[in-house]
C-alpha cells in the first residue's frame, strides 16, 4: 500500500465522519439534560434540505447554513414545547418527528432532485466538528452551567429544588440537539454528497443516535465512536471495491450490534449504569401547583 | 379576575370522556393544518383533501385496499398494547415483523415447490417464532442486565433488515431472479388466500380480527391482563400485590414480538409472495401510531389503523393525481401523532384559570 492510498482513505473517513459526530454531540447534549429525542433522523432531513433550497435561491452559503440551522432550531421547539410544556410521551413525540421530518423534507425538496450546486469545501466543517466536541466537553465539565446542565438531566426534582429552571435548562439543551442535527444534514446536501434526494441522510440519525450510547454519554467517546463506525463503513466500501466478495450487511449492522453490547456491559451494573446514563433520561418534570 | 393563561393541573382521576375524544380534536385537527399546508402549495384544498381522504376509498377495489394496509397495522399495534399497557417500550416492532416474514418466508422458500395443506400454517407459525424470538432478545436483556428497551429494540430493526438485505442478495437470491434482490417466489399454498375474487385483500385480515378479539379478552377478563395493566399503572402496588415483572416483561414482548411477525408473514405471503429488501412500508413504526391513536383499545385500534391505512392510500393517490411525493403520508401521520400527543394532556391534567385577585 503507498502512502497516497491511505492519505486518500483518511480524508474519505474525515469527510464522511463528520455529520456523525454533529448530529451525536447535539443528541449527547439533548440526553445530558434528561431528554431522549428520537427526531435525530427527520431532524437532519430537514436541515438538509433548508439548506439546498435556500443555497440554489439565493446562491449564498451562509445564508443556506444559516436559514439550516433555524430549521433546526423550530423542528426540535417544537419537539420541545410539546414534551416540556405539555408533558407528552418523549418516545412517542421523537418518532412522530422523524415520521414528520421525512414526509416534509421529501415535499419541500421535491423540485430540487437533479438541480446540480456547487459544493463547499468540507474542511471547515471537519476542524469544527472536533473543535465543537471539546468545547461541549469544556462546558460540561468545567463550567458552572454545564454542571446545571447534567444536573438537571440527572434529578430534575433536586435541580429544581435548587432554584434551577428545569424547563428552561431542557428548552436550551433540545435547541442545540436541533440545530446541531441540521447542521449535519446540511453539510451532507452542501459539502459531502452536493445534492438532494429524498431521504439522503440514509439511516445516520439512528446511527448517530447509537453513538451517543456506545460513547456512554461522553462527548469525547462520540469522537471516537464516530470514528469507529464511520471508519467500518468506508472499509466496507473499499474492501467491495477492491472486489472483496463478503456480506458488506454485516459491516453495515455493526454500530447497532457494537451498541447493544455497550449497553448491556454498562447496564449490567448498577454502579455503571448510573455512572453513564442520565438518570432522568425520557422523564417528564411536573412541578405540580 | 383571572389570569390570561391558563395554568395546568394534574387530574385526581384520569378523564375517561377526554380519552374518547383526544383521538377525534387530533384527527380534526390534522386535517385542518393538512388544508393549511395544501393551500400553501398552491391546491385548491377541498380538491386535495377528496383526493387524500375520499377518493381512495370510493371504490371496492379502493376499500380493499384500505383493508390490506390496515391489517398490519392493526395487528402490529395490538401487539404494542400489550407492551405500551405495561409501560415498556418496544418500538422495534419493524424489526420483529422483519425476523417474521424471514423466519416464515424462510420455510415457503424451502417448501417453493410443496402444495400441501400444512405449508401456510406452518408458515405463520415461523413468522410468530421469527418475531417473538426477536421480540425476546430486548426483553431478556432488559430482564437480566438491566438495559434499556427503547434503545436495544430500536437498534435491533436495524439489525433485522440488514439481514434480510443480506438473505435476498445471497443465499436466498432466486437463481431464476436475473439477479434482482429477491427470493424465490412461494408455491400457491404457501400464499395466504385471497377472501374475494380480483380483491388483494387476504386471510391475514380474519387471523388480525381473531387475535384482537383474543386479546380484548385477555386485557378485559384474565389476571394476566389485569397484572399488565396494575403495573403499568402503578408499578409499585403491582411488586406489593406479589405480580412478578419479569414474566410479564418477557410474555408482553414475546407476544408484542409474535404479533408483529406475523403481520410481516402476512404481508410477504399475502399481497408480495416472496421476500425482498423493502417488505414493509415503516409498517413497525406507523403502528406505534396507531396503539397511540386507538389508546390500546382493541376496537379505538381497528378505527386508528384504518384512519393511518388511509394515510397511505391517500399519500399514492397524491402523487399520481396532484404530482405530490408521496411521502407526504408521513407529514399527515406526524401531525396526527404530534395532536394527539399534545392532547393527551387533556386526560389526566385539566387547564384552569388561576383568581388573580
Amino acid at each position: 500500500m503507498n502512502l497516497d492510498l491511505i492519505f486518500g482513505i483518511l480524508q474519505i473517513v474525515l469527510i464522511a465522519t463528520t455529520p456523525l459526530v454533529f448530529a451525536g454531540i447535539g443528541e449527547l447534549v439533548t440526553e445530558k439534560s434528561g431528554v431522549l429525542n428520537l427526531g435525530v433522523e427527520g431532524m437532519m432531513l430537514v436541515g438538509a434540505v433548508s439548506a439546498f433550497i435556500i443555497l440554489v435561491i439565493t446562491g449564498s452559503y451562509f445564508l443556506a447554513f444559516f436559514v439550516s440551522i433555524l430549521s433546526g432550531i423550530i423542528m426540535s421547539g417544537l419537539f420541545a414545547f410539546l414534551v416540556l410544556f405539555l408533558m407528552s410521551n418523549q418516545i412517542a413525540t421523537g418518532l412522530a418527528l422523524t415520521i414528520f421530518g421525512i414526509g416534509l423534507s421529501s415535499m419541500l425538496g421535491k423540485q430540487y432532485i437533479g438541480t446540480p450546486i456547487d459544493g463547499l469545501s468540507p474542511w471547515f466543517f471537519v476542524i469544527f466538528s472536533f473543535l465543537i466536541v471539546f468545547l461541549v466537553s469544556y462546558f460540561f465539565y468545567k463550567t458552572k452551567a454545564g454542571l446545571i446542565l447534567r444536573a438537571v438531566g440527572e434529578s430534575h426534582n433536586s435541580a429544581h429544588a435548587l432554584g434551577y429552571s428545569v424547563i428552561k435548562i431542557r428548552f436550551l439543551s433540545i435547541l442545540f440537539g436541533g440545530s446541531m442535527c441540521a447542521l449535519a444534514g446540511s453539510y451532507i446536501s452542501i459539502c459531502y454528497a452536493p445534492m438532494w434526494q429524498e431521504g439522503m441522510t440514509a439511516g445516520r440519525g439512528w446511527i448517530a443516535l447509537a453513538l451517543v450510547v456506545f460513547a456512554t454519554w461522553k462527548p469525547e467517546r462520540v469522537l471516537i465512536g464516530a470514528y469507529i463506525f464511520g471508519g467500518v463503513t468506508i472499509l466496507q466500501m473499499n474492501l467491495q471495491a477492491l472486489g472483496l466478495r463478503f456480506p458488506g450487511q454485516f459491516f453495515s449492522m455493526a454500530p447497532y450490534v457494537a451498541t447493544i453490547i455497550v449497553l448491556v456491559l454498562i447496564s449490567s451494573n448498577k454502579l455503571r449504569i448510573k455512572l453513564s446514563a442520565p438518570a432522568s433520561l425520557t422523564i417528564p418534570f411536573y412541578k405540580g401547583r | 379576575m383571572n389570569s390570561l393563561f391558563p395554568s395546568i393541573v394534574s387530574r385526581s382521576q384520569s378523564s375517561g370522556l377526554m380519552n374518547f375524544f383526544v383521538p377525534i380534536i387530533s384527527i380534526v385537527l390534522t386535517l385542518i393544518t393538512g388544508s393549511i399546508i395544501f393551500v400553501l402549495l398552491g391546491f385548491d384544498p377541498a380538491y386535495a383533501l377528496y383526493t387524500f381522504f375520499i377518493s381512495p376509498i370510493s371504490s371496492t377495489y379502493g376499500i380493499s385496499e384500505l383493508f390490506v394496509k390496515a391489517t398490519p397495522l392493526a395487528l402490529i399495534a395490538i401487539g404494542l398494547s400489550y407492551c405500551f399497557k405495561n409501560n415498556i417500550y418496544n418500538i422495534g416492532a419493524e424489526g420483529q415483523l422483519t425476523m417474521g416474514a424471514i423466519f416464515g418466508g424462510g420455510i415457503g422458500i424451502l417448501f417453493h415447490d410443496t402444495n400441501a395443506f400444512w405449508l401456510l400454517p406452518l408458515m405463520i407459525f415461523g413468522g410468530a417464532i421469527g418475531g417473538s424470538l426477536w421480540g425476546l432478545i430486548p426483553a431478556i436483556l432488559k430482564t437480566k442486565f438491566n438495559t434499556n428497551e427503547i434503545l436495544t429494540s430500536l437498534m435491533l430493526v436495524y439489525v433485522a433488515l440488514y439481514i434480510l438485505d443480506y438473505l435476498v442478495v445471497g443465499p436466498w437470491k432466486d437463481p431464476f431472479g436475473y439477479s434482482f434482490p429477491k427470493s424465490r417466489p412461494f408455491s400457491e399454498s404457501g400464499r395466504m388466500p385471497l377472501l374475494f375474487d380480483g380483491l388483494r385483500v387476504h386471510f391475514g385480515l380474519i387471523i388480525t380480527l381473531f387475535l384482537i378479539f383474543v386479546s380484548w379478552f385477555i386485557f378485559s377478563k384474565t389476571i394476566f391482563g389485569f397484572q399488565l395493566k396494575v403495573s403499568g399503572y402503578s408499578p409499585k402496588a403491582a411488586r406489593y400485590a406479589g405480580f412478578n415483572q419479569t414474566t410479564l416483561v418477557l410474555f408482553a414482548f414475546a407476544i408484542c414480538g409474535a404479533f408483529a411477525g406475523i403481520a410481516g408473514l402476512a404481508e410477504v405471503s399475502g399481497p408480495i409472495g416472496l421476500l425482498y429488501r423493502d417488505i414493509s412500508p415503516n409498517y413497525g413504526f406507523t403502528a406505534i401510531i396507531v396503539a397511540f391513536l386507538g389508546r390500546l383499545h382493541p376496537i379505538g385500534i381497528i378505527f386508528a389503523s384504518l384512519v393511518i391505512a388511509l394515510t397511505y392510500l391517500g399519500a399514492e393517490d397524491a402523487q399520481l393525481f396532484l404530482q405530490i411525493p408521496s411521502a407526504v403520508g408521513f407529514i399527515f401521520q406526524g401531525l396526527v401523532l404530534f395532536y394527539l400527543l399534545g392532547a393527551e394532556l387533556l386526560i389526566n391534567y385539566k387547564l384552569t384559570y388561576k383568581k388573580l385577585l
